[in-house]
C-alpha cells in the first residue's frame, strides 16, 4: 500500500469539509429527480389554484396574482427546504453517516452541504415558479435593488427552514417522521398574510396571523417585489430568520454530536 | 512496546441492559485481533466506543496513543472504520466516494484522484468505477467500503462483520483483501460472528458473550482449552446419551456444547488429551455405569465446538429478549 500523508489541520478545514459537502448534496440534489419534480410541481399547482380557483372570488375585480405570489413563492421556499430534513435523517439512518463521524472532520459540515445544496435548489425553484407566475399575468413593480433584497430575505428564510429541518430530521427516528416537518411548514403561511389579508380573519386567528414568522416576511417580499413600503417589516423579519438560523444551526450541531446512528 | 489498543475497563449499558462488561483488551501494532461472539454480545458497541461514536459509561481506552474521551480528534485521525453496514454514499458512484474520502482526508484533489483509480482498480471495482453505488452488489459494496477505509492508511482499521449476509465467494474476497493489510502493519480490529473467519483472519480471538469477554487467545490456545483432543462417543440406545453426559459430568470431565443438533441425538463429545489410556478410563467409566459406547472417533477440536462450549448459558439465565439466536453458517 502506499504510504500516504497525514490529516494536516488548519482554520480553513471547516470551509473545505463543508465545500466537499456542499458537492456531496449537490450531486443527491441533481440525482433526485422525483424529488425535484415535485418541489417544483407543487408550488405551480397552487399558484394556478390560487389564481384561476379562488382568485375570482378573493379579489372579483381581479389582480390576485400581484397579492398571492409573494406568498406561494415563500410558501415554494419553505416546503423546498423543509425536505432537507428527510435528506439529513436519511444519512443518519444510512451507515455512511458513522464513516464520517469517525473521521477528523467538522461534523458539522454533512449538514451544511445540506442546507446549502438545500438553498440553491429551492432557489432554482422559485426561479421556475416566479416565470409561471409572470406567465398568468404577475407584473411586479419592484426595483432590481429591490428584487435583490426580496432574493436576499428569501435565501435567509430557506437557510432558516433549511437548518430547522435539519436539527428536525437529526431528532426524526425515521424518514417518514422526518416529512411531517413539511406539512407544518406547508401549513404556517395558510395562517398568514400570503392568500388573504390578516384584518380579514376573526380576532383570535389573526392575533396568530399576525404575530408569526411568516406574516412580516411575506410583507416583506410583498413590499419589496411589488415597490410598495415595507416599514418595519424588514426588521421583524429579518429577526426571525437570523434566529431561525441560529436556532436550526445550534440545535443541529448539538444533535449531530449526540445521535448515535443505529 | 506500547500497545497499538489499549483497553480497560470498557462498560456500557442502556438502561438497565449491560452490554458490555468490563471490557479489557490489549492489542499490539500491526496485529489483527478478532472479537468473536453472537448477536447481542457487545461487539459492535465496543468498535462503535474505541471509534469515537459513542462514550463508554466508564473505563478507559487508548486507540494510537490517543485516548477516546480526551482527544476523539486525534483518534479518528488515526483510525478508519468500516462499519456492520456499508458505509458508503448510495447516491454516488464508486470513483466519487472515494474522491470525496481523499479530498475529506486532506489529499489534494489531484492526489484524491489518484488515488481513487489506485484503490478501485486493487479491489475489482475499476469496470463499477462510474456506476451508482445503489447498484452494486453486497460484495462490491463491501469492497468499496474496504477500500474507502484505506484512503489514507490507517494506523488501526475497525472492520465490523465485514463479511455478514455476503455469498462464500465474496467472503473469500474479502479475506484476502484483509489478509493484504497485514503484511502493510495497519492493526485491524475485526468483529465477526464466524469462527472460521476469526479462525482465518486473526492472531488473536477474544471470544464475547453478553457483554463480557469469557475468553482470550490464539486460535490453538483458545481449542486447547476445550482439550487437546475431543473424543466423539456414539450410543446405540436413545437415552444413553443424557444418562452418559451426566456421568461425565459428575466425574469432572468436559463435556462439549452440541455443534450439530440435527445429528448429535446419538453422541457425546468430550474434551481429552487424545492419550489411549484417557480413552479407556472414558470407556471404563461408562461400561460401569451402563451406558456403554458403540463407537468413538478422536479429532481435533473445532473453533465451533469451543465457542460454543465457551458461551454455553445454564438453563436457568436465558438469554436476553433481543439476543438473537447465534447464526451459523456453515
Amino acid at each position: 500500500m502506499a504510504s500516504l500523508t497525514h490529516d494536516r489541520h488548519s482554520w480553513a478545514d471547516p470551509l473545505r469539509d463543508s465545500r466537499i459537502f456542499i458537492v456531496r448534496s449537490t450531486r443527491h440534489s441533481l440525482r433526485s429527480i422525483d424529488a425535484m419534480v415535485t418541489s417544483i410541481a407543487l408550488p405551480v399547482v397552487i399558484l394556478l389554484l390560487f389564481v384561476y380557483v379562488f382568485g375570482g372570488a378573493l379579489s372579483p375585480s381581479g389582480g390576485y396574482v400581484d397579492y398571492v405570489v409573494p406568498g406561494i413563492v415563500l410558501l415554494c421556499a419553505g416546503f423546498g427546504s423543509s425536505t432537507t430534513a428527510i435528506k439529513v435523517n436519511e444519512d443518519m439512518t444510512n451507515g455512511v453517516i458513522d464513516r464520517f463521524r469517525s473521521m477528523p472532520i467538522t461534523g458539522t459540515a454533512v449538514l451544511t452541504g445540506h442546507v446549502v445544496a438545500s438553498v440553491v435548489r429551492n432557489l432554482a425553484s422559485t426561479v421556475v415558479v416566479l416565470g409561471v407566475a409572470f406567465l398568468v399575468g404577475f407584473r411586479p413593480h419592484g426595483d432590481v435593488l429591490a428584487w435583490l433584497a426580496a432574493a436576499g430575505v428569501l435565501t435567509l428564510y430557506m437557510a432558516a427552514i433549511s437548518w430547522l429541518a435539519a436539527s428536525f430530521g437529526l431528532v426524526a427516528r425515521s424518514a417518514e417522521g422526518a416529512g411531517a416537518f413539511s406539512f407544518f411548514i406547508m401549513f404556517l403561511p395558510y395562517l398568514s398574510s400570503a392568500f388573504v389579508p390578516t384584518d380579514t380573519m376573526p380576532v383570535v386567528l389573526r392575533g396568530v396571523a399576525d404575530h408569526q414568522p411568516v406574516t412580516p416576511i411575506i410583507e416583506t417580499l410583498r413590499g419589496l417585489m411589488m415597490g410598495t413600503p415595507v416599514g418595519n417589516d424588514w426588521i421583524v423579519a429579518l429577526a426571525w430568520c437570523l434566529g431561525g438560523i441560529l436556532l436550526g444551526w445550534s440545535g443541529a450541531a448539538a444533535l449531530f454530536s449526540r445521535r448515535t446512528a443505529r | 512496546m506500547p500497545y497499538t489498543l489499549d483497553v480497560e475497563g470498557l462498560r456500557k449499558s442502556y438502561g438497565d441492559h449491560l452490554v458490555l462488561e468490563d471490557l479489557d483488551l490489549q492489542v499490539g501494532p500491526g496485529e489483527i485481533f478478532a472479537l468473536l461472539g453472537p448477536n447481542g454480545a457487545g461487539k459492535t458497541t465496543a468498535v462503535r466506543i474505541l471509534s469515537t461514536l459513542i462514550r463508554p459509561d466508564s473505563g478507559t481506552a487508548v486507540v494510537a496513543g490517543h485516548e477516546i474521551g480526551t482527544a476523539p480528534a486525534a483518534v479518528r485521525a488515526a483510525i478508519s472504520l468500516t462499519g456492520q453496514y456499508a458505509a458508503v454514499d448510495e447516491v454516488l458512484t464508486g470513483w466519487e466516494n472515494l474522491v470525496m474520502i481523499g479530498q475529506l482526508r486532506r489529499l489534494a484533489t489531484r492526489r484524491a484522484r489518484h488515488r481513487a483509480t489506485e484503490l478501485l482498480d486493487q479491489f475489482g471495482l475499476v469496470d463499477a468505477a462510474d456506476r451508482r453505488v445503489s447498484t452494486y452488489s453486497g460484495g462490491m459494496r463491501r469492497r468499496l467500503d474496504l477500500a474507502m477505509s484505506l484512503v489514507v492508511r490507517p494506523t488501526v482499521l475497525f472492520l465490523d462483520e465485514p463479511t455478514t449476509g455476503l455469498d462464500p465467494r465474496s467472503r473469500r474476497d474479502m479475506w484476502s483483501a484483509v489478509g493484504t493489510l497485514a503484511s502493510s502493519g495497519v492493526t485491524v480490529l475485526l468483529t465477526t460472528q464466524y469462527l472460521e473467519e476469526a479462525d482465518v483472519l486473526a492472531d488473536r480471538i477474544a471470544v464475547l458473550d453478553r457483554g463480557r469477554k469469557v475468553a482470550e487467545g490464539t486460535a490453538a490456545e483458545l481449542k486447547a482449552q476445550v482439550g487437546s483432543e475431543t473424543v466423539e462417543l456414539f450410543f446405540d440406545d436413545a437415552a444413553a446419551p443424557a444418562t452418559a453426559a451426566r456421568v461425565l459430568e459428575e466425574v469432572g470431565r468436559l463435556v462439549l456444547a452440541d455443534t450439530d443438533s440435527a445429528a448429535t441425538d446419538l453422541v457425546v463429545r468430550v474434551a481429552g488429551d487424545g492419550s489411549a489410556e484417557d480413552v479407556r478410563r472414558l470407556l471404563d467409566l461408562l461400561a460401569a455405569e451402563q451406558v456403554p459406547a458403540a463407537r468413538l472417533s478422536l479429532h481435533r477440536p473445532s473453533l465451533d465446538e469451543v465457542f460454543l462450549t465457551l458461551t454455553a448459558h445454564p438453563a436457568d439465565a436465558p438469554a436476553p429478549a433481543d439476543d438473537r439466536p447465534l447464526e451459523r453458517t456453515f
